[in-house]
């Protein structure tokens, strides 16, 4: 449990939810894939438990993959390593206005 | 690659062999248990239907049984009938002597009643569990296999961890030849439109989008709008963004690969191979009930805070994202997905691992539900109101 671990669900996704407690600024996160290869990725700014990090610098309005799919477009610029969540993610979907 | 299976008069090839007691009403549930507890070899089905119902939930009722007495790890049927009830216990036998197994029925009601009818079942069950315990493991193809899936008591590991397992394992039965069957209809709204695109023409796309929104209407009509307030204050504390994010890590145990058509509830799957949907509720004792009835010789079954449930008939793989859970519930889980979320382990290879389990658990192997006996709250699914 000493690695501070990030998963990438699927190959196409530009982020991984980290599974490594107090994710903090300037830290190293070990990004991992399905098949288990990893590489090592400096995060900007603190990121809790379950949340998400950029895995590659992601323009406004771009969209947001996990899964392969997108979940999300951009709401501003993001960088790669930086925490990727509802402050600069927004939903395209499913708020009762479809 | 092969399993060892029952082979059945129609070809199916089932995981387990046992001796359906079935009510056709839920009036007959205590004669049915009674008879259940006597006879080695027996699966009680305990639902709560059958009975003042409007006419299409009492067909569904009938359908659903009629499916389940067809499902391969069934070998043989003994309907329990109260009498006067609404479902149709004649096709529902008629329908299972079509398969070629053996099927009896008894009238508690014209029987004299409760003592009279629990003699007559037991002697009638342990008939058919004597015409049916001999018979033999054989090898089968693992194309004659229809897997379940669903999730439940999730938490924040289910989408990381052990749905990505189950979707490993569906592509890889998919490839194989098998079937794949998945429901929970409520978990796709806010990713009804992938699933859409994942459809194999317009027309299962259109259909996938249309059980979204019936299922939706009907919460509607008791004033309810489901979509509202996605994801929760909980999920985004947990690190959901949207409920896109929060749909995909539900479907995301479906694998990717293009979906074939959309079952209806008591729909079986005769020689449909490939990707399905089943319009289903989430709920346990409902969509365990749908999934069996489909001809699913078992389910995996995901969950991180920890699901206990089983089905009579149809073996339960549990599988946990949640490795402290897994500890903590080791007589309940059967494989640990939680080892992906502490690096000891990749998903491709817990999803091998899940595969190399099914395959025992086809050919016999019990899961732990089976053991510790975990699996009579059962349900039918029904739509319209009791009377």
């Amino acid at each position: 449990m000493d690695r501070n671990l990030a998963i990438k669900v699927n190959d196409n996704d530009n982020v991984a939810t980290i599974f490594a407690q107090n994710t903090s600024d300037g830290s190293q996160i070990e990004v991992v894939d399905k098949k288990g290869q990893s590489e090592m990725l400096k995060v900007i700014g603190n990121i809790p438990y379950g949340h998400k990090i950029a895995l590659s610098d992601i323009a406004p309005g771009a969209q947001i993959l996990k899964y392969g799919e997108s979940i999300g477009a951009a709401s501003k610029a993001i960088k790669k390593g930086e925490y990727v969540h509802v402050h600069n993610l927004d939903s395209m979907r499913g708020r009762g206005d479809l | 690659m092969k399993f060892m299976g029952y082979i059945r008069p129609d070809g199916q090839v089932g995981a387990r062999n046992v001796v359906a007691i079935m009510p056709s009403v839920i009036c007959a549930n205590d004669v049915a248990q009674a008879i259940a507890m006597q006879v080695q070899g027996t699966a009680g089905f305990f639902h709560h239907q059958g009975c003042c119902q409007l006419p299409p939930d009492l067909d569904r009722v009938t359908n659903t049984l009629c499916s389940l007495g067809q499902s391969p790890n069934v070998g043989a049927v003994l309907v329990v009938s109260l009498g006067c009830e609404g479902t149709d216990h004649a096709r529902l036998v008629e329908t299972v002597a079509k398969t070629g197994k053996p099927v009896e029925i008894i009238h508690i009601q014209e029987l004299g009643g409760t003592s009279k009818a629990i003699a007559a079942g037991i002697d009638a069950a342990q008939k058919l569990s004597m015409a049916i315990s001999g018979l033999q493991r054989e090898p089968a193809d693992i194309s004659k296999v229809v897997m379940s899936i669903k999730c439940g008591a999730s938490d924040a590991t289910s989408g990381m961890a052990s749905n990505c397992v189950i979707g490993y394992v569906a592509d890889k039965i998919v490839d194989l030849g098998g079937t794949v069957v998945f429901g929970e209809t409520t978990e796709f709204i806010g990713a009804e439109h992938i699933l859409a695109k994942r459809a194999i023409n317009p027309t299962v796309g259109d259909k996938i989008l249309e059980i979204v929104r019936n299922m939706e209407d009907r919460a509607k009509a008791i004033g309810c709008d489901m979509r509202k307030g996605q994801p929760t204050p909980g999920n985004i504390e947990g690190g959901l963004s949207s409920i896109e994010e929060k749909s995909l890590g539900a479907i995301v145990k479906s694998g990717t690969r293009p979906i074939q058509g959309v079952l209806d509830y008591a729909d079986v799957v005769t020689d449909q191979k490939g990707l399905w949907i089943k319009d289903t509720p989430g709920r346990e004792p409902e969509i365990l009930t749908g999934m069996a009835c489909t001809g699913a010789q078992f389910m995996m079954f995901s969950t991180g805070r920890g699901a206990p449930q089983g089905f009579p008939s149809m073996p339960v793989i549990k599988i946990c994202g949640n490795p402290i859970t897994y500890q903590n519930m080791i007589n309940d889980m059967d494989l640990n997905a939680g080892l992906i979320l502490t690096g000891e382990k990749s998903i491709d290879q817990v999803g091998e691992e899940a595969f190399a389990l099914l395959l025992e658990v086809l050919s016999g192997k019990m899961t732990k539900n089976e053991t510790i006996k975990y699996f009579s709250s059962i349900d039918i699914h029904v739509l319209g109101p009791v009377i």
